[in-house]
């Protein structure tokens, strides 16, 4: 039983890792939409690089949401309660970035495609500021008890879960400005890398004070202090960080978007490997945390569901490395306006 | 209004709008790659520009859809978090499915079917869409085995505080699941074949493409023909799962008060809950209920009198949304059938009558899907898992009334104002009519710019 909670653990953190790694970018580059994108035929490209695979990069958030409701029911059911209104906003935010990218298109209006414009960005700022300030209260543990919750949206928004919620706004921006580096051509592939290199130090400093205050608001580390090996984690972390800049100097945008990927998927794992066994610690009541071993589904569950994601979790990688290897192709503004499909 | 009420109101807006957008993706991805394959096996211009046309609205329709699904997902969790701790062993698990199995290939294949077209061949582009299709049937398929289990809970044991799952097998072939996903999925069927026909008679009443429209139209005409027969089928077929598992649902439905023997249908009724009686009662067929529900003519039904009132679901929106929606479904056969004769076999473009029906009757089965789903979730009240779990013990503890408003309220603006927008798009692009321009739409493989 213990084996299959904790499997269950790993790949609870792998998908919300894989979540960050894929919708970062997307939400990085709809942050960065009016700003890189200065003509309407430059937004137009940035949404056709987005455009076919925005969506089956969202069900990865779907999926983890549906995971944490099979595998750990009780934290999915208190998690999304205490967490109710930052909810509420997301899910609105992300309702207004799906649509946009559809909408937009459809009418040739200025103000339309403004209008739209404006909520591409707010569509995407809003999920990656709420995910970093939800998980950075998560790390912290949320005030509840045996007797409930006893937070509001107001003190979700403490000093440590903004530097977090900050930290995923600059990581996922420096992202999706080398996904458009790669993804675009010309002006528009030159101005993106403009951006990302200069945003990187600014992600540089936020990182450096998340590492150094998360040591002080959180319990993360103790993990690390009981089993120094693991330390191989963040170190990877900050490498793969450091990366992103030395692949940029040397004029490889591609090895530097690689390089931020990794550095998402080692940053959530860095914070997953800190909060084992919990998935939610309460800063109030040690005993009220939600681990692993107090929430999980019943063996029995647990086993269906880790033969259905065994099945179809590799599939499901194999398409989508069929689909976006179609899409490989840099998007040029000519191809846009030939194509009358394009949105 | 208390945050129960509250909530229980925003699941019922937030699943009825989601509910707007679902039926139609579900059998418009159908036609559309019905479409799509009659253009790759036959090179015939006009199916491409029927992929196109009917593939626009099938788009602009399931960006909404998609999006607001997601909202279904965590209101479990956000408002109904006894529920979900309760039951989350089990009912997890096709939600979690759902995703796996379903949304992800949606999701891929849908982008690779919008932007694809001049980067793909031909058959993969139209493979693309079947594998939509096929995805979304597939979603509805588990959604529906979580709603069946809410209906007629099986394959569970009640242990450690909780609902936990002991019998996969028996949840995903619980027949109140499968026989719900069946009426669902010809219900969508049937609000794509009218969405098709409507907007094809309008074209028609017109004058406007006439070729491409007739064509549309017998498409979907023939399509709605099987659609509305297997809806009924299947409607009947699930009423006769809730009289066998759901006692105080089926006879809300029928309104029957007193336990009984060969239960006659009476045609014309009309429910006085208060008195528990009928206050009208008139032109009865004698022993149908008994014979619909049992397949036997003197089978005893039970009546809401053998129930405690506070274990009865309201009486008057069950039986009236249960009418109302047989009496439509009926509606539709008949529609179907003269679109299909008339279109196989007359002059369907000078048929203005049936035309004009057609165009009025777009809305008339989304309307059946709503009144489907209050019959079926009024109809389980008070339970939220039938004789296991009452809807106000699933509620979330810890969630304020003003949280509830103010999701509530935004909610319902939110959704209203891209309700419009969407409606108002899938208008302006159904009346523009098809793009005759191909040049664009032809390019060989490979070629990019």
């Amino acid at each position: 039983m213990m084996e299959l909670q904790i499997t269950w653990f790993i790949l609870w953190g792998v998908l919300w890792a894989v979540y960050f790694m894929l919708d970062g970018f997307v939400m990085g580059a709809g942050i960065l939409h009016n700003l890189i994108g200065k003509s309407d035929g430059d937004k137009r490209v940035m949404i056709n690089t987005i455009g076919p695979i925005w969506e089956g990069n969202e069900v990865w958030l779907v999926t983890a949401g549906g995971v944490t409701f099979a595998a750990f029911p009780t934290t999915y059911a208190l998690m999304f309660s205490y967490l109710y209104s930052a909810l509420f906003i997301l899910l609105c935010a992300l309702i207004v970035r799906g649509v946009s990218y559809e909408f937009r298109s459809k009418e040739d209006h200025p103000l339309w495609r403004k209008g739209w414009d404006t909520a591409i960005t707010l569509g995407n700022f809003l999920p990656a500021l709420l995910f970093g300030v939800a998980f950075g209260n998560i790390f912290e543990g949320l005030p509840m008890d045996s007797t409930g919750y006893h937070g509001s949206l107001l003190s979700l928004l403490n000093p440590y879960g903004l530097l977090t919620g900050l930290l995923f706004v600059s990581l996922f921006a420096v992202h999706g400005a080398l996904y458009l580096t790669v993804k675009t051509t010309g002006e528009l592939s030159r101005r993106s890398q403009a951006v990302a290199d200069k945003l990187w130090p600014g992600l540089l400093l936020v990182a450096v004070a998340f590492l150094v205050y998360t040591n002080f608001a959180t319990r993360l580390y103790d993990n690390y202090l009981a089993h120094p090996l693991l330390m191989v984690v963040p170190l990877l972390a900050v490498v793969f960080l450091l990366w992103i800049k030395i692949f940029s100097a040397m004029g490889k945008p591609l090895a530097a978007f690689a390089s931020s990927s990794l550095t998402i998927l080692m940053v959530v794992g860095t914070a997953m490997t800190g909060l084992f066994p919990n998935l939610i610690p309460s800063s109030i009541d040690p005993a009220s945390s939600l681990t692993l071993y107090n929430s999980s589904s019943s063996r029995y569950t647990l086993k269906i569901m880790l033969l259905v994601v065994g099945v179809f979790v590799p599939i499901i990688i194999g398409y989508k490395i069929w689909v976006y290897r179609i899409f490989r192709a840099p998007v040029s503004e000519d191809e846009v306006l030939a194509d009358k499909q394009a949105y | 209004m208390d945050v129960l009420t509250l909530s229980r109101l925003q699941f019922a807006i937030t699943s009825m709008f989601h509910f707007i957008f679902v039926p139609l993706t579900l059998g418009l991805s159908i036609l559309t790659a019905f479409m799509e394959t009659r253009y790759v096996m036959t090179g015939d211009a006009t199916y491409l520009k029927m992929t196109k046309f009917w593939g626009k609205l099938f788009l602009i329709n399931f960006a909404l859809g998609v999006v607001t699904g997601i909202t279904m997902e965590f209101q479990f969790g956000m408002n109904w978090a006894e529920y979900s701790r309760y039951v989350g062993d089990i009912f997890g698990a096709p939600l979690a499915i759902e995703a796996t199995v379903a949304f992800f290939l949606e999701s891929v294949f849908i982008g690779l079917w919008i932007f694809g077209w001049n980067k793909v061949s031909k058959k993969v582009h139209a493979l693309a869409i079947w594998l939509v299709a096929l995805a979304t049937n597939l979603s509805a398929l588990w959604i529906l085995l979580a709603n069946g289990w809410m209906q007629h809970p099986v394959g569970y044991v009640l242990r450690n505080g909780r609902a936990e799952m002991v019998d996969f097998m028996a949840m995903i072939t619980n027949p109140d699941g499968i026989l719900k996903f069946a009426h669902q999925l010809t219900s969508g069927y049937t609000v794509a074949s009218f969405f098709v026909m409507g907007v094809s008679a309008w074209h028609l009443l017109r004058k406007n493409e006439t070729d491409f429209f007739i064509r549309s139209f017998r498409i979907a005409a023939t399509f709605g023909l099987f659609s509305t027969i297997a809806v009924g089928l299947f409607g009947d077929m699930s009423a006769v799962e809730v009289a066998k598992v759901q006692p105080t649902k089926f006879a809300a439905m029928e309104s029957i008060w007193e336990s009984k023997r060969g239960v006659g249908m009476n045609l014309l009724l009309l429910p006085d809950p208060p008195n528990e009686c009928n206050s009208v009662e008139g032109i009865c067929v004698p022993n149908a209920v008994s014979l619909l529900a049992f397949h036997d003519p003197n089978a005893l039904v039970k009546g809401l009198k053998e129930f405690p009132p506070e274990l009865r679901p309201p009486v008057l929106p069950t039986f009236i949304s249960f009418r109302l929606m047989a009496g439509l479904g009926t509606f539709f056969i008949l529609a179907a059938l003269a679109a299909t004769i008339l279109s196989r076999w007359g002059k369907i473009e000078n048929q203005k009558l049936l035309l004009n029906l057609c165009l009025y009757s777009i809305p008339l089965p989304y309307l059946a899907n709503f009144l489907g789903w209050t019959v079926a979730e009024v109809g389980r009240q008070p339970w939220i898992v039938y004789g296991v779990m009452k809807t106000s013990d699933g509620i979330s503890k810890s969630v304020s009334l003003s949280q509830v408003i103010g999701s509530l309220v935004g909610f319902t603006l939110l959704y209203g104002f891209l309700g419009v927008i969407d409606i108002y798009l899938l208008a302006k692009f159904a009346r523009k009519g098809p793009d005759n321009d191909l040049s664009t739409m032809l390019k060989p493989r490979g070629q990019e710019a």
